[in-house]
């Protein structure tokens, strides 16, 4: 079809090399999922099973355990309290780092670069590294085992890669369009709002995409700031249920598979926008 | 003569102020919610534990068992910070030389039009999302020694080998977690790779193989030049992923057996939130902070500066 394959030519070659090259693909393959399959697996299993057999499929598949963890309501409040975490992480991202992104890209004051190199600091200072600093913070402020004080902490260590992505994506806006939108009589905040925001709709999108993804997997922040069992997110939750319960392995299959399922169904819905996410940061970074 | 100034500007200059000012009021507005997160949860912490790295402090009452440089000359001298430092420096190295080549790799080999290239990036990006804490457990059961637990083991016995302790054992466990670490993140730097080499105009790819390059020459000598800046970012992205690797460590080995697996972050969580030495854990934080900014100086220094030279040859 292309030049290339014209070139290579010799069709034996490029058929044997097209061979190796799905060979060692579904090698990979298999190495991505042989873990999910036998968790699933394993979460179809009685206690019973899960000692005799461990990793052979459930046949007829036993579906108490899924059962018994959806009608307690421990899984349902750490869901919620995840939801809720996450989306208001990301609302604050969207909104905060936007805001600062159009001051960056379109406007000029005095002490601009000084003031940008400052907040991209954030970058060389992540979350992990900060923990122990940012929790005497919270327990100063009596945040600790609130839901607010993770948002807080979770919004505040995300500001500076995005605002860095959505800088970029506003600094490509044709300058011509905001002249006219100036001579027009637009207000720099009417420009904003009327014009930028609209086209960066899918630079908005991958940043949230991006920022769901690490508040909805986030472990430290979390275990570092609650105590109180109603408070937990579903990665600390899991992890203190595979505690608890870590005699009846089927049993934490199955809240483990529950658990990824919120994440698995965002990846099926947002998948484009996290890989353009990624890449448009990738790319200018 | 103010009088006339002030009768000669009188059009034009309240208006040029109000828009000015307005346009002042814009920046600080806008700029208000960054500073503020900022200032609170960035500055103001790094300053106050640079205070507190100073004093024997267990996080009751006032700071005021004073000890100067104490700490840190404790940290510097403790072999387990030591042997943290060590394994997550190998986490680097193995994510460098290692992961990212498998993943360029992988990605040159699906390319820009295998048939089924969406199928094999979906599912190489999967354990991308999920969570640090699900992805240990899964791997822990595979990992389990007993052989009629752990599938890995399993297969050893199969195999006609012997079971291994794996996580249990203080030779293995960082080999282990290096394991599972790429089962969760060669998908993302091999779906960087894949778009940088969508950017890459196929006509200079085709124009040296028509001047009688091999696919070898092609990839070493076009392709991958064009390639560094995506190169760059993926190095970038994961020494800092490296340098803060906490969940998953935590919840497979809690930096066992004996401090075999332990890492600069599950050290510092340990003195901080086990032990609760407040002191200590914030000149843990600053010294790996420090540490963090002498990486991110050498990647500026080296990785750019590379890149500029290849700018210009």
């Amino acid at each position: 079809m292309s030049a290339s394959s014209r070139i290579l030519g010799a069709s034996g070659r490029k058929t044997l090399s097209r061979a190796v090259q799905y060979f060692l693909l579904t090698l990979m393959s298999i190495y991505i999922l042989v873990p999910i399959v036998i968790l699933i697996f394993g979460s179809l299993k009685t206690r019973g099973q899960m000692y005799s057999h461990p990793y052979t499929p459930p046949i007829p598949p036993y579906w108490d355990n899924y059962i018994k963890i959806l009608t307690s309501s421990i899984f349902w409040t750490m869901l919620k309290n995840s939801l809720i975490v996450t989306l208001a992480v990301t609302v604050a991202v969207l909104v905060i780092c936007s805001l600062a992104a159009f001051v960056f890209a379109r406007l000029d004051f005095r002490g601009k670069d000084l003031a940008f190199n400052f907040f991209t600091l954030g970058l060389m200072f992540p979350i992990t590294i900060a923990i122990l600093p940012v929790y005497l913070v919270i327990r100063q402020m009596s945040l600790t085992n609130s839901l607010l004080g993770i948002i807080l902490v979770q919004t505040a260590f995300q500001l500076s890669g995005n605002i860095l992505i959505l800088r970029n994506f506003f600094a490509s806006v044709p300058l011509e369009l905001q002249d006219a939108a100036y001579i027009d009589g637009c207000t720099p905040f009417d420009f904003f709002r009327l014009i930028l925001l609209p086209l960066a709709r899918p630079a908005l999108s991958a940043v949230a995409s991006l920022t769901m993804v690490v508040s909805w997997n986030d472990l430290l922040v979390p275990l570092v700031l609650i105590d109180k069992e109603t408070l937990w997110t579903l990665p600390l939750g899991t992890m203190q249920f595979q505690g608890q319960y870590g005699t009846d392995l089927a049993l934490v299959a199955a809240f483990v598979s529950l658990s990824a399922v919120p994440a698995v169904i965002f990846y099926i819905l947002a998948e484009r926008h996290i890989v353009s996410g990624l890449t448009a940061g990738a790319l200018k970074g | 003569m103010g009088v006339s100034m002030n009768r000669n500007g009188e059009g034009a200059l309240p208006f040029r102020s109000t828009a000015r000012s307005q346009h002042t009021l814009t920046v600080v507005l806008f700029l208000l919610p960054t500073f503020v997160l900022f200032i609170v949860f960035v500055v103001y912490p790094v300053l106050q534990s640079f205070y507190y790295s100073m004093f024997n402090w267990k996080g009751f009452g006032p700071a005021v068992d004073f000890v100067g440089l104490d700490n840190f000359k404790r940290i510097l001298t403790d072999k387990a910070f030591m042997k943290a430092v060590g394994n997550t420096l190998n986490i680097v190295v193995l994510s460098l030389f290692i992961q990212l080549p498998l993943s360029l790799g992988l990605a040159l080999m699906v390319g820009r039009d295998l048939p089924g290239k969406r199928f094999f990036r979906t599912i190489f990006f999967v354990p991308y999302v999920f969570s640090e804490v699900i992805t240990a457990i899964m791997w822990m059961g595979l990992f389990n020694p007993d052989p009629d637990r752990g599938l890995i083991n399993a297969l050893i016995v199969l195999m006609g080998g012997k079971p291994q302790p794996w996580l249990g054992s203080p030779q293995m466990v960082m080999g282990c977690i290096f394991v599972v670490l790429t089962w969760k993140y060669f998908g993302f730097h091999m779906l960087l790779y894949m778009a940088g080499l969508q950017n890459i105009p196929r006509e200079i790819e085709e124009a040296a193989l028509i001047d009688g390059c091999s696919t070898g020459q092609m990839i070493s000598y076009v392709t991958l030049p064009l390639l560094w800046g995506t190169i760059r970012t993926s190095i970038y992205l994961s020494v800092l992923g490296a340098l803060q690797q906490f969940g998953l460590i935590w919840v497979m080995t809690k930096g066992g057996p004996v401090n075999a697996s332990e890492v600069m972050s599950t050290y510092m969580y340990r003195y901080s939130f086990i032990r609760f030495w407040l002191g200590y854990g914030s000149a843990v934080a600053i010294v790996i902070l420090l540490i963090s900014l002498a990486f991110s100086i050498a990647y500026l220094r080296l990785v750019r500066q590379q890149d500029y030279l290849g700018g210009v040859s």
